[in-house]
Parts: structure tokens; C-alpha cells; sequence
């Protein structure tokens, strides 16, 4: 998410870094690379331009040129105007004070609402609420069965029209169903429409006299370009929106369509969907998202992920031998599993701070090798594992035979962990702390 | 002449922008900066991309400085002449009788697969064709079943699995059934995928593999799934794709919608890999061949 403009803006400051002082030319030099970046990004044209404008004031206005550290303050005005950008706090869905309390999901036609549905779904069950999933699509092929199946697969309640009726029938008789269950929230999952489809729009508005949400949100897709601006402000005009959900964040390496939406409709982003899967839903952190603008990596992200997942005794008993540097081949595959848990590898290593430039250098992470070296350590003896000094050659014939893969692979396994014990030597010398769960 | 219409009513948002911006940009006897950064920001608008409006921008800045006197319109033709350039790639088609020409359709979600290849289908079967489709999608919920009522509609065959079932075996099957029931064409539908999942991609090269493996030459076509509403990642989605893959060409879809369409200049100025249909519209009928001149007149036509 978001490398490509990171990585931009560090290459310039990283020419910037090199001046001693900043004169108006190289600020000029920056700014229009700033902007060129923003556009790859797919920023609204417009947006970047009033963005580069708001920096180049702010940073003249507080005397950067005479700064010593030029760059750096450049690279703070960038960060403190991206936030700005992005809406400063993150927002949560507005507390309801009666329920149930109706949510409708709009959109353009695959911009991913019926996965968001779902999620939203699953998210607010985890918050300890009761929701009902409304297939409120009945104009795409089988969209209706799409939803139930997935609802079902999570273990929610669906409610699936009857045949025949409409979505402006079937509405007030799922808010019913909702009314009279118990539960909490209903989400509709409306059909995806064209902004300039005026039929369509028409119906969204009549669907909202029938059952009067308590909040809209529009699912955009991370990778719109330009058009986001028009898309976020017909929708606007028709419906008011309430807030709006980025999706397909996890495959793109721009999405400067969160830039430019906040901006244009001053309609906050309140969630982030990274996933195929049910749960892969993240609130939208506007100041982490301009920290990994900048290359300065998700961290928070990355941290409360970890937490999510990983066993908290274990990731303590872990820190506790690593800082004492007595980490074994056993605990090497621990980690192993612990990390590969928290989902698909690239999605983790995204988060953490400078991986975008390590990724474009063409460090690809490649689960099936992890899955090599998880049979590596397999084959080998529990004493081996605690010991791995005593693994001589003929040892490492067996390892290589017994985990399908060579002696050069073994070798390779061998070498990584003396590295990383090294590396664990000497960070206990230095003192350094907060290398937690992290193997690599 | 209702194809090239339905291109101009799904086109018509574009052109205005560009024609009445461009117009305007380049009104004047000479191309002052103010007009040239004028047409930048235009082009920038329907997103071509800050390397392909730079790029244009320079050369009109040079077509100007050529001569004297340069009139508006001149300019405009230049303009014209210098994106259909960029547009115009050849179109391959190879044809092997007595087996089906296989196409396998590739994509990011949500980018219109499925709808595309109800529409290709009905296409082909209209032209005589005998289309057999394979729904490789067992992945998203009910993607069979979508791909399902657009083959009805199509009036074409299709063959499926249940959902979670290999893809590559569903292709198999496709391939098979198609060489059985002697289909002229087989179309193989995949599940939406993003371009930076590896382990998705390695999937679609055994899709591939299996199709090769089963009709000689296949699969004849590689199609890409484009929104066009999508920005420069469209250019990504391409690069992967095509290295992944082997893309032969790609279909823009949901092109009546929004007031964009230039990220196909940028695909066809930055990778060989030709644009080959628009979709525009929902009707089954929405989908037409891609036209390079028709697609730069229809965006240059100030009617």
C-alpha cells in the first residue's frame, strides 16, 4: 500500500538530505517531484495541486530555508499536511442511539460492498453486537446467493428477499425481521451503481424514505484514479454518505484515491478492507497512513496485528529469551508459525518501515521457502534443534534427505540462525531493546 | 451504425471534457505555457498519467516551435495523430482449425470478468460461433452461479464445479468438453485476483499450463479485465499480468460511467499489449471492438 509515493518522496529527500542548506530552487525541485509522485498515486489532480501549494506556504512561512536540517523539516511539513489531508483522527461508525439502527453500503458495480458487508458484519460481532446482512442487490446474477453463502460462512444472519419482490418491498420487511430478533445493526448490501445512472441513484433515494439509515458508507475501490472525486461527489449529492471504506488496499501500491476523496467531499475514511478474507477489515488511521506515505512504515498496524494474533505468553517467554540471546532452532520454528499467522507474509512485511524499498531492490518473500525451511528444522533431532553446533556433515545429508530438499538448503537454514543469534549477541551488548517477535 | 454509437454514448463524458478542454486550450493562434499547462492538467484528468501527459504536452510544445503560425486546429490534428500512434498496435489473431480458440480471462476483483465474458459470449455465438464457457471462479461466493445466468442469457454451454473445486481442473474440464462437443471457441472465466498475491498468480500459470497442455496453441488469447475507472495501477495490473501470463490483450470495462478512459492511451504508449474491447454499458450487448481511430475521433469530436 501506498510504496510507490513512499518510496518517491524518499528518493527526493534523500536528495534534498544531501544539500546543506535548502535553497528556493531545490524546495521547488522537491515540491514538483512531491506532486509528480502524488499524480502516479492518483491523487486528484486538483488535490495535489492544493496540497503542494499548502506545503510550499507552510514550510516557507516557518523558515526552513535557513533550517539546517532542511529535509527533514520538509519531510515533517509533508507528514503534518498528509494527515490533515486524511482527516487527522480516525473516525468509528457514529454510536446509534436506538436500535436496531439500518447501514447502508453503496457503491459503484465491483467496488467490493457485498465483501464489506460481510466484514462489517463479523467486525461488529466482535465488538459484541448483534448484526443482520440484507441482500438489498437483486439487480447483478446471484449477487442475493454471494451474500448468503458468505454470511453463512461466518455464521451471521442473512436476510434474502423473497422472489419476485423488490428491494424497495423487501427493506422494510428485513428492518422488521430486525426489529423483532433483537439485533443491533442491519447492513444492506445495495446494488452497485454508475454515479451518472440516474434511475439507479433514484432508487438508492427511495430506499432510504422506506428505511432511514442511520449511516451510509460508500465502498471506493483503493485503486481509482482521477474519477474517485466525481464518484464520491454524486454520491454525496444523491445520499450524503457518512463515511467511506477503501477497498482492495491490500494489492496496490498507490491509492491516492484516499486523498483525494477526503478532500473533495470532507467525508471521512473509516475503514480500510486489506482482504479476501472475512476478518480482514482495519479501521482507517489517518496518521499512520501518512507515516507510511512517507516510507516511515506501519508500525502500529503491524503491532496491533501481532497482538491479535500471537500468543501473548509466548511472544513475553520469547522477548525473554531473546534478550538473553539463548535462541534455539526450536524457537526459530516457533516464530516461524507465530509470524506466519498473522497472514500472508508480503501483507505483514508491507508494514514494516523501509520494506518498500527493500521490495522494489527485488527481495521477494517467498512463503513456499519458509515453508522449506519449516521442514528443514522438522528433520531434525530435538537435540540438533538446541545444539545445532553438532550438525556436521553426514547430519546434514540426513536433514537434507529427510526434508526433501538439499544440503545447500539445509546449509542456507543453518546460516540464517547463527546470523540472527549473532545479531541477538550483539544487540544484548548494545543494549537494544524492542526486538520482540520479529525474527527476520 | 449503433456500435460506434453505444462507444460514443458510453465515450461522450470523455470527449467532452477533453474536446471542449482541449479546444479551449489550444484556441489561440500560438500554444502559450499557460495553454499547454492547461492541456496537461486535462490530460491528467481522464488519466493518462503525469509521464504520457508530460510527454505529450512536450511534443505538441515541439510540433509548435517548428514553424510559424501554427493554427488551432492543426495543433488538434497533431494532437490526434500523436495518441492514435500510441494506440495503434496490431492485432494478432491465430486461428487453428479443428480446435476451439481458447481465451482465458484474467483480472483484479471486482473488474467485470464475469459480466465480459457473458457479453463475449453472446458476441461470438451471434457471429456463429459455438461457445463453450469454463467458470474457473470457485473461489468467490456464487460466481458460478452468476457466470450461470449470463451463459443462459448468452444462449451458450458452460461447464462448472463445485465452489472451492481446483480452477485448473475446471479449465481441464473446459478444455475437454470443448474439444468433445467441438466448440469453436472455449472461454474460461478466473476468480478475481489481486496482481500482487503471488501465490494467485502461480494458480493462473497452472490454468495456463493445463489449457496448453490440452488444446494445442491454447490458450489463444489472454484476455485482462481493466476497470476504467482504475488509475495508474491499471498500468501495474498490465506489467504483472503480462509477465505472469502473457497478456494478449485487454478489455476496458464500466467505460459509460465516469468521465475516464485515458489510462488506456497510457497501456497501449507503455506496454505492447493492445486494448481489444470497451465495455459499456449492462446490456448483454454492451461490448464493443476496440477501434483505435473511432476511439480518438470519438474523443477528439467536438458534435
Amino acid at each position: 500500500m501506498f510504496e510507490e509515493l513512499s518510496s518517491r518522496l524518499e528518493s527526493v529527500f534523500r536528495k534534498l538530505r544531501g544539500y546543506g542548506k535548502l535553497s528556493e530552487q531545490n524546495m521547488r525541485d522537491a515540491l514538483r517531484e512531491v506532486r509528480r509522485a502524488l499524480l502516479e498515486a492518483d491523487v486528484n489532480y486538483k488535490v495535489a495541486k492544493d496540497f503542494v501549494a499548502a506545503v510550499e506556504s507552510k514550510a516557507v512561512g516557518r523558515e526552513v530555508l535557513k533550517s539546517l536540517t532542511p529535509g527533514q523539516q520538509v519531510i515533517g511539513v509533508v507528514h503534518e499536511e498528509l494527515v490533515e489531508l486524511l482527516g487527522k483522527k480516525a473516525v468509528s461508525l457514529k454510536p446509534a442511539s436506538k436500535h436496531p439502527a439500518a447501514i447502508f453500503v453503496v457503491g459503484l458495480q465491483g467496488s467490493g460492498k457485498t465483501t464489506f458487508t460481510v466484514k462489517l458484519g463479523v467486525h461488529l460481532r466482535k465488538k459484541g453486537a448483534k448484526p443482520l446482512v440484507v441482500a438489498a442487490d437483486l439487480k447483478r446474477p446471484a449477487a442475493v446467493e454471494q451474500l448468503r453463502i458468505l454470511a453463512e460462512s461466518v455464521g451471521l444472519t442473512s436476510f434474502i428477499p423473497a422472489k419476485g419482490e423488490t428491494v424497495l418491498d423487501a427493506a422494510p420487511k428485513a428492518f422488521e425481521q430486525a426489529v423483532d430478533g433483537g439485533y443491533d445493526w442491519v447492513i444492506f448490501d445495495t446494488a452497485g451503481r454508475m454515479h451518472v445512472d440516474d434511475e439507479m441513484m433514484s432508487e438508492l433515494i427511495q430506499l432510504r424514505e422506506k428505511v432511514p439509515p442511520h449511516e451510509t458508507l460508500l465502498v471506493l475501490d483503493g485503486m481509482t484514479g482521477q474519477d474517485a472525486v466525481n464518484v464520491a461527489n454524486s454520491f454525496q449529492k444523491a445520499v450524503d454518505f457518512d463515511g467511506a471504506v477503501l477497498s482492495k488496499l491490500d494489492g496496490d501500491a498507490r491509492g491516492g484515491a484516499a486523498l483525494s476523496l477526503r478532500a473533495v467531499t470532507g467525508k471521512p475514511i473509516k475503514f480500510v478492507s486489506v482482504g479476501e478474507k472475512p476478518d480482514a477489515l482495519e479501521v482507517f488511521h489517518p496518521d499512520r497512513m501518512a507515516s507510511r506515505i512517507l516510507g516511515m512504515g506501519d508500525v502500529l498496524s503491524l503491532v496491533e496485528k501481532a497482538e491479535q494474533t500471537l500468543d501473548a505468553a509466548r511472544a513475553e517467554e520469547m522477548e525473554k529469551k531473546l534478550r538473553a540471546a539463548e535462541f534455539t532452532l526450536e524457537d526459530f520454528l516457533d516464530q516461524l508459525k507465530e509470524v506466519r499467522k498473522m497472514g500472508p507474509l508480503q501483507d505483514v512485511m508491507q508494514m514494516i518501515p523501509g520494506f518498500g524499498r527493500i521490495q522494489k531492490a527485488g527481495l521477494d518473500v517467498d512463503e513456499k521457502a519458509l515453508g522449506r525451511v519449516e521442514a528443514v528444522i522438522n528433520s531434525m533431532t530435538p537435540d540438533e534443534r538446541r545444539n545445532p553446533v553438532i550438525i556436521d556433515g553426514s547430519r546434514r545429508k540426513r536433514i537434507a534427505t529427510g526434508s526433501g530438499t538439499t544440503v545447500q538448503e539445509v546449509n542456507r537454514v543453518l546460516k540464517q540462525y547463527f546470523q540472527i543469534q549473532k545479531l541477538l549477541k550483539q544487540m544484548k551488548r548494545g543494549g537494544r531493546k524492542g526486538l520482540s517477535f520479529l525474527p527476520f | 451504425m449503433a456500435v460506434l454509437d453505444r462507444l460514443r454514448r458510453g465515450l461522450e463524458k470523455t470527449r467532452r471534457t477533453l474536446a471542449s478542454g482541449i479546444g479551449k486550450a489550444l484556441s489561440r493562434e500560438a500554444p502559450s505555457e499557460k495553454a499547454l499547462a492547461d492541456l496537461e492538467e486535462l490530460l491528467l484528468s481522464t488519466d493518462v498519467g503525469v509521464a504520457t501527459a508530460e510527454r505529450l504536452a512536450e511534443s505538441l510544445r515541439r510540433f509548435a516551435g517548428e514553424g510559424p503560425g501554427k493554427s488551432g486546429s492543426e495543433l488538434v490534428s497533431f494532437m490526434k495523430r500523436e495518441i492514435l500512434d500510441l494506440m495503434s498496435k496490431p492485432m494478432s489473431r491465430p486461428g487453428p482449425k479443428g480446435s476451439p480458440h481458447v481465451v482465458l480471462v484474467v483480472g483484479v476483483n471486482g473488474s467485470g470478468k464475469t459480466t465480459t465474458i457473458g457479453k463475449l459470449a453472446k458476441r461470438l455465438a451471434d457471429g456463429g460461433e459455438r461457445v463453450l464457457i469454463a467458470c474457473s471462479d470457485t473461489f468467490r461466493a456464487a460466481a458460478g452461479e452468476q457466470m450461470d445466468v449470463w451463459a443462459r442469457r448468452a444462449g451458450v454451454e458452460m461447464v462448472r464445479q463445485k465452489p472451492g473445486a481446483d480452477p485448473a481442473a475446471v479449465a481441464y474440464d473446459g478444455a475437454e468438453a470443448g474439444l468433445a462437443r467441438g466448440s469453436t471457441v472455449v472461454l474460461v472465466d478466473t476468480a478475481g485476483r489481486l496482481h500482487t498475491k503471488v501465490n494467485l498468480m502461480e494458480e493462473l500459470k497452472k490454468i495456463r499450463k493445463v489449457l496448453e497442455r490440452k488444446v494445442p496453441g491454447a490458450p489463444h488469447e489472454v484476455l485482462l479485465v481493466v476497470d476504467a475507472s482504475t488509475g495508474q495501477n491499471a498500468l501495474v495490473q498490465a506489467r504483472e499480468f503480462g509477465s505472469c501470463l502473457g497478456v494478449t490483450g485487454i478489455v476496458l470495462t464500466k467505460l459509460d460511467g465516469t468521465a475516464k478512459g485515458g489510462v488506456v492511451v497510457a497501456i497501449a504508449s507503455q506496454m505492447d499489449i493492445p486494448v481489444k474491447f470497451l465495455g459499456v454499458g449492462e446490456a448483454l450487448e454492451d461490448i464493443v471492438e476496440f477501434d483505435p481511430e473511432e476511439f480518438v475521433e470519438a474523443l477528439f469530436s467536438t458534435d
